[in-house]
């Protein structure tokens, strides 16, 4: 290629953690500056929301109109789109409202909820715009957003990371949260990708890399139901940081209708 | 009749803040007739989805409130619900959330400083392209936000969203090997951060004397960050579950953040307020550098917040090597059972006082959150004071100029309006 890749990083209804993942990088964001064209990232300094992209990173869940149309025209002008974190990927927390009155809850925050702009769900990227890759966690981390944007330079695929936490958790040794200690961890549904950070100080996993491949959530909810757990609390572990994504949401719906 | 000109400029976006700001500018003959400054920040409702979760997911959840300042959510909701429980913390995990607050003000104001806020006062649109001509300043700043993140993942295992927080003090506690590297490191940079101070305080700025109020907690002994009671300029002085008796918070159109006065009056909150009511509580060697730039505190130039930025990094670097410096692990946390009532919170986030209620009921779970963030308290200020410095600049310069002049001015005051999209429309209506 005679032209430097040219990167964009844009925000939707978000905390602005994931793009941290770049401004946290220290040497590696002026080396990005360096290697590629940043042909918009705003809270680094360069605006441009339709400049054609190569790579477009995307923070954040779509929630308002102005929100569906951005993203729409940002997809017409990007080759490579990559939702990062769980707001992109998932909805985040916001999209609790989802599965609530969400009418109901604008009247309870604002005197006047019809001077506000917004819709009454908080939506992935996906479910707006077809996606090429996404990188799961809330939030994404310098490795995953570097790792992704090195292969795409290299004009290699990136690879899904979608074990199951226990996996990479089992690979460095950590005792199980869950079995000695009886620990609510969903590491056996939730996506590798953060490090095993939770488990690593002796925490339960809380999901906030989302679903795994192929999980069994309701296998999951059974084995605390044993250990005492209502079902509404097992509800409320699926229906959190990522209640959005399909695997989660469906679990945390079932064991919410049970008794 | 003067024909009405309506010019609309298409600045996309405010580059270099965390938010979606929205600025209407009404000149008629050649005076602001009316000016609006609004946040466009998609709500997220975080009010709402707290509620029916039990008090543990708490601090995993207000984290995601901010990527930028999450371990100050994290703070006042431990403190506001432990208050309610009436769980003791002990000395050792009150000074070890100190020291994790420490490295959020480092990460946070140099992420503001260096990258935020200095390209404006040197003429760069962002900090890799002043790295060019500025390499040792801004590896300086990378330097120390990269310390900062550390001193965080210590306790927190990650810096965004970290998850060593628990209501009762920390999952675990740092290993004391761990500690000392840090402390290595934490040592090694004290000459990055008097140097920082040095040459803030060189950068020129606009002198733009302003009347406005500061607000900050105060605490007997300490620089404010965990813990204090409520103060300000005016007389004020009270403890932080009276908050709601002398703040209010109100809607205003267009905009989706609240805004919040004092006894109907903006005010300001965030380092330079702080500053300006706990220069006394420096303690050394921080006073002697900040006195060494000859420049004094209280200040009335709000252009002053990046050097209070500067001189909170150098004090928490010296803080959290006072914390750190004679560790030993303790036990993590205390626990006991959960209690119905209310429970207040307040704690000193990089970007100014930051204000739980949680209401929870006999069930454990949270009835009512309200959580007062500080950009919507330095909202009404914002707009104030954009007021008084775009008529000082001269209305008759450019669009471009004013609107260049209008986005420095907010973001100076580093709002940090997360959740939100980073336009600035800026409408000029010239009669």
């Amino acid at each position: 290629m005679d032209r430097k890749l040219r990167v964009a990083v844009h925000k939707f209804s978000s905390c602005d953690g994931c793009q941290l993942a770049f401004l946290n990088a220290g040497e590696q964001l002026v080396e990005l500056f360096e290697l590629a064209d940043v042909v918009h990232f705003a809270e680094a300094g360069v605006v441009d929301t339709y400049a054609p992209a190569d790579v477009a990173f995307i923070e954040g869940s779509i929630s308002t109109p102005e929100e569906q149309e951005r993203i729409r025209r940002i997809r017409e002008n990007t080759r490579f789109l990559v939702p990062i974190g769980a707001c992109a990927t998932s909805g985040c927390v916001q999209a609790l409202r989802n599965l609530a009155d969400a009418g109901q809850w604008f009247a309870d925050v604002y005197s006047d909820p019809s001077k506000i702009d917004h819709l009454d769900t908080a939506t992935p990227i996906a479910a707006n715009v077809p996606v090429d890759l996404e990188l799961w966690g809330c939030p994404v981390n310098t490795r995953q957003v570097m790792t992704a944007l090195r292969s795409l330079l290299l004009g290699a695929a990136p690879r899904d990371e979608n074990e199951k936490i226990c996996m990479e958790c089992k690979r460095k040794n950590i005792v199980c949260v869950m079995v000695a200690k009886g620990q609510h961890c969903m590491g056996p549904v939730t996506r590798t990708g953060c490090g095993v950070l939770c488990p690593g100080i002796g925490r339960d996993c809380y999901g906030c890399y989302g679903p795994a491949e192929n999980i069994n959530g309701d296998s999951w909810g059974r084995w605390f139901q044993a250990k005492g757990m209502p079902a509404e609390r097992i509800a409320r572990r699926f229906l959190y940081i990522n209640s959005d994504a399909e695997a989660f949401r469906e679990a945390g719906r079932r064991w919410k209708e049970k008794p | 009749m003067s024909e009405r000109r309506e010019i609309k400029i298409n600045v996309p976006v405010l580059a270099r803040v965390e938010g979606e700001g929205a600025l209407d500018l009404h000149i008629r003959d050649g005076r602001i007739e009316n000016l609006k400054f609004h946040i466009g920040e998609p709500p997220r409702l975080f009010e709402k989805f707290l509620e029916g979760r039990e008090a543990f997911e708490v601090p995993d959840m207000v984290a995601r409130i901010c990527g930028i300042c999450p371990v100050a959510y994290q703070m006042s909701a431990v403190q506001a619900l432990e208050s309610l429980f009436g769980w003791r913390s002990t000395s050792w995990i009150e000074a070890m959330r100190r020291a994790m607050y420490c490295g959020e003000w480092i990460s946070s104001h140099s992420l503001h400083i260096h990258l935020l806020a200095a390209p404006d006062f040197f003429g760069y649109s962002s900090a890799p392209e002043m790295a060019r001509d500025y390499p040792d300043e801004v590896r300086r700043g990378l330097r120390l936000q990269s310390l900062g993140n550390e001193l965080i993942r210590l306790f927190g295992a990650r810096s965004v969203h970290p998850v060593g927080v628990r209501i009762g003090g920390f999952h675990a506690a740092p290993p004391k090997d761990r500690v000392k590297t840090l402390l290595d490191r934490l040592r090694s940079a004290l000459p990055d951060a008097e140097s920082l101070v040095a040459w803030t305080a060189s950068v020129e700025v606009p002198q733009d004397r302003q009347d406005f109020v500061s607000v900050a907690l105060r605490h007997p002994s300490e620089y404010p960050l965990y813990s204090g009671r409520i103060v300000s300029d005016t007389g004020l002085d009270i403890p932080v579950e009276r908050y709601e008796d002398h703040f209010r918070e109100h809607q205003e159109a267009l905009s989706t953040a609240l805004y919040s006065l004092l006894e109907g009056r903006p005010y300001l909150v965030g380092p330079l307020a702080r500053l300006n009511l706990n220069w006394d509580r420096l303690p050394e060697p921080v006073r002697s550098t900040l006195a060494k730039t000859g420049i004094p505190f209280p200040s009335r130039n709000v252009f002053h917040s990046m050097l209070a930025r500067a001189v909170e990094i150098h004090l928490a670097v010296v803080e959290a090597i006072r914390l750190l410096e004679n560790y030993e692990p303790d036990v993590p946390f205390v626990s006991g059972h959960t209690r119905a009532g209310s429970g207040f919170g307040c704690t000193e986030a990089p970007r100014g006082l930051l204000w739980h209620r949680y209401d929870v009921g006999e069930d454990g779970k949270i009835l009512k959150a309200r959580i007062v963030p500080p950009t919507s308290q330095n909202q009404a200020r914002i707009a104030e004071d954009l007021h008084r410095s775009i008529e000082a600049f001269g209305l008759d310069r450019s669009d471009d100029k004013l609107r260049l002049h209008g986005e420095k001015v907010i973001r100076n005051y580093d709002p940090c309006i997360s959740c939100a999209t980073h336009f600035l429309k800026l409408k000029v209506i010239r009669e």
